[in-house]
């Protein structure tokens, strides 16, 4: 009799769990609505499929594509974005000389003392600043942007759910709210200052396309530089300042785990050895 | 306890002998996991969990210490370092990965352990006290793990810290003091941030010496077996070294190529994404959830979610998140009474066909309660943590007294050597066997 509830009881919770899983919206049958479907859930777009070298495995950097992308940064988001973590000495793992990290550095104005006053004054950047941030402070930043704070840029693709094709989608996703949406929630329709974005996490966003032309930045390999071709670079570039280590933890790995593999291998071999002296199932 | 049969230690050479004499280090190795520990000849790979458990805390130790040295617990600056130990510490992501995500197979580790303990009954006598400190054990790692995360001082860690210290306010009267008191202020900061790094470096070595007495205790009756037969001649059993030496590095390799996959692929697959976003006690995250490891006891927390009440008056006896908080814990606390709930003398779950059945009813119930502490709280997940928290407590409080009092248990094989070989002729007991199996 036991037996036979403990089997009704672990079928039901089995069955409850299928039911619940595969059925979509079966569950809102017996518990009631889920929470209203907010516009949100329903035009909302998971990031485009798009691949990077560094992907998988195998993958690396394609140095010429973090220096495009580098450019895009200093040229379009730096007026609004910092790179808090990243350090100008860094650049040269993306292939930059010393004069050339140099002068990339120059090109910021970082928080500095006046030598002769020691008044607070910017000075221009040196190899060990970090990239900084435009604006003086977080108060000055939302003034400047509808109230909406423009977030570090240095840990992005780590600190979003999509990583890199997240920030791809973002930035190449500016279009105008669909009909529908209007229609059906004329609440969700863009406020003032706000972007209708369907890959930002609710739709509308504070940050206004930064990039809306072709050859908005000219390239120095030559490279066509189309509004898809930025946001890649960019992208790109924000991969690598978010895990600068990220190639090399792949490459260690490798080495390391094939040796594992080998060791293990010779590990079973030697249990085997040592257990097949005794006789039954080990 | 020792086995009469078990090998003696000889000293090889002047040195040992000496040693032996003033500081018997190796004759202690030597009986504890060396040839002189015998050990029952028939264990299974769920009987490898305890030595990748001793392991995990050895490399979290490792990695811990190498993370402090470039860390700095001050809140202005604690994310911006762990990021600096990315970055520009030799090794230091390894470091970081290996500790983050070392933690996350510490208690996948310690999850098979305790389930093979579940399954096989394990801590029954003459195995209590082992068992009891094993619980004692999953509690510190639990708190260590907690404290950790709130290291790195990103929005999870901030809010995740944020949340748990307010359980405490939940008890009434001392609970808002109380609260304050454990964070040095209203919220998480500065002060919280101090304390936890110091606990977070404190209590792994604390773990470190239970676990000491952990296998201590159980050298004195020594392992359990996949048939729960004691062991009663020499033929049931191998020393320790080289039979489970050898299987052990079989299964460190497989473990450690598992781990590394993650570690070097998949480094924050475990982890969560807001992490990366510096703490800030203006911006609340959408969802705020623990580490994965503590699902099943979230969902068990946040399953309760109406006050009991005086009917008709709405007089409040006992606030739902109370409540919760009770249970959460309980449902850890219940483990301890776990050799005196399950009476069956029988201890192996191969040979209780009835407790079997429940047994992988209850993992069907964790693996609801996990599912449910990583989803959002409502509907139909709230309904299923309840069901689910409900039968988890019923699984222990009812059904295990139950099943282990009605039960008829099949029959057990006489000996480990029986059931290995089919036979075993030394029918006499307690006669140590004086030739070798
Ligand atoms: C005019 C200022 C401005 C420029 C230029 C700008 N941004 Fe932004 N950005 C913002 C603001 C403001 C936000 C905050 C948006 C919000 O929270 O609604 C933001 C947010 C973001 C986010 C975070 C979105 C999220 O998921 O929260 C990313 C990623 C981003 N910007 C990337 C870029 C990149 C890449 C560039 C250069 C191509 C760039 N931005 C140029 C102002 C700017
Ligand atoms: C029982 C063993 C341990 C467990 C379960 C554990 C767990 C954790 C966890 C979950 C984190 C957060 C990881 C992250 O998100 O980055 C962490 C961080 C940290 N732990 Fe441990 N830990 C243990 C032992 C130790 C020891 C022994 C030390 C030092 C002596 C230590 C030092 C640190 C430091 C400095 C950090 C912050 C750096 C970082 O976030 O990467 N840990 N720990």
């Amino acid at each position: 009799m036991i037996r036979i509830g403990a089997l009704a009881l672990g079928f039901f919770f089995f069955a409850t769990v299928i039911f619940w899983s595969f059925i979509p919206g079966a569950y809102t049958h017996f518990f009631g609505e889920h929470p209203p479907k907010a516009a949100e859930k329903v035009f909302h777009l998971e990031p485009k499929d798009v691949s990077f070298s560094f992907d998988g495995p195998f993958g690396s950097w394609d140095a010429q594509q973090l220096q495009r992308g580098l450019k895009v940064y200093k040229e379009t988001c730096a007026a609004c974005h910092s790179l808090e973590q990243v350090s100008f000495r860094s650049l040269s793992e993306i292939g930059y000389t010393e004069a050339e990290v140099k002068a990339i550095a120059a090109e910021f104005t970082v928080p500095g003392v006046n030598p002769d006053t020691g008044e607070a004054e910017g000075r221009p950047g040196l190899p060990t600043d970090k990239f900084p941030s435009p604006y003086a402070n977080d108060i000055a930043a939302a003034a400047a942007n509808n109230n909406a704070i423009p977030p570090d840029l240095s840990l992005m693709p780590k600190a979003r759910k999509g990583g890199a094709p997240y920030i791809y989608s973002l930035l190449t996703g500016y279009q105008d709210p669909p009909a529908e949406l209007l229609q059906k929630y004329p609440e969700a329709k863009p406020g003032p200052g706000l972007n209708y974005n369907p890959y930002f996490k609710n739709l509308n966003i504070a940050m206004v396309a930064p990039l809306t032309v072709d050859g908005q930045v000219t390239y120095d390999d030559g490279t066509e530089a189309t509004v898809d071709q930025m946001a890649k670079d960019v992208s790109a570039f924000l991969s690598w300042t978010a895990e600068p280590t990220m190639i090399e933890r792949k490459r260690t790995g490798f080495w390391w785990i094939g040796f594992l593999i080998f060791a293990t291998i010779l590990a079973y071999l030697s249990k085997k050895q040592v257990w097949s002296s005794i006789k039954g199932k080990d | 306890m020792s086995f009469p049969w078990a090998k003696q230690y000889e000293p090889a050479n002047d040195f040992t002998k000496f040693l032996d004499e003033k500081l018997p280090l190796p004759r202690f190795v030597y009986n504890a996991v060396g040839a002189g520990y015998p050990v029952p000849r028939n264990l299974n790979y769920f009987w490898n969990f305890g030595v990748l458990a001793g392991f995990c805390l050895v490399l979290q130790i490792i990695t811990g210490v190498v993370l402090a040295m470039h860390y700095a617990a001050d809140a202005t600056v604690a994310f911006d370092k762990v990021e600096h130990i990315m970055r520009d510490v030799n090794y230091g992501w390894l470091m970081r990965y290996a500790h983050a995500n070392g933690a996350s197979f510490f208690f996948m580790v310690i999850y098979l352990h305790i389930f093979r303990g579940f399954f096989y009954s394990s801590y029954k006598a003459p195995r209590e006290m082992i068992w009891l400190l094993g619980v004692t054990i999953f509690l510190l790692m639990m708190a260590t793990a907690f404290m950790g995360y709130v290291l790195p001082w990103g929005q999870m860690s901030f809010w995740g810290a944020k949340v748990i210290t307010g359980l405490f306010g939940a008890i009434p009267l001392v609970g808002e003091p109380l609260q304050i008191w454990l964070l040095g202020g209203y919220a998480p900061d500065d002060a919280a941030l101090n304390r936890f790094f110091s606990l977070h470096f404190l209590l792994p070595f604390v773990i470190a010496g239970v676990v000491i007495l952990h296998i201590w205790a159980l050298h004195i009756p020594g392992s359990s077996n996949p048939t729960g037969v004691e062991i009663k001649s020499e033929s049931d059993t191998v020393p320790f070294h080289p039979y489970y030496t050898a299987k052990d590095g079989f299964g460190l390799g497989v473990f450690l190529i598992l781990f590394s996959i993650v570690v070097f692929y998949l480094p924050t697959m475990l982890g969560h994404a807001e992490n990366y976003i510096p703490a800030n006690p203006l911006s609340t995250p959408a969802l705020i959830v623990p580490e994965w490891y503590f699902y099943p006891f979230y969902a068990i927390l946040r399953a309760f979610t109406i006050d009991v009440t005086i009917p008709f008056t709405g007089i409040v006896l006992i606030k739902a998140q109370l409540l919760g908080v009770i249970a959460m814990f309980a449902s850890i606390l219940i483990w301890f009474f776990l050799p005196w709930l399950d009476k069956s003398p029988v201890r192996s779950g191969h040979y209780r066909p009835l407790f079997r059945k429940f047994f992988y009813v209850f993992l069907l119930c964790m693996a609801i309660l996990f599912v449910c502490g990583g989803a959002p709280a409502y509907e139909p997940y709230i309904m299923l943590s309840q069901i689910a928290t409900a039968y988890y407590f019923l699984h222990f409080l009812v059904i295990l007294p139950i099943v282990s009092s009605i039960e008829q248990p099949k029959e057990l094989p006489f000996s480990i050597t029986e059931a290995v070989l089919g036979k075993d002729d030394k029918s006499v007991l307690d006669k140590p066997a004086a030739a070798k199996a």
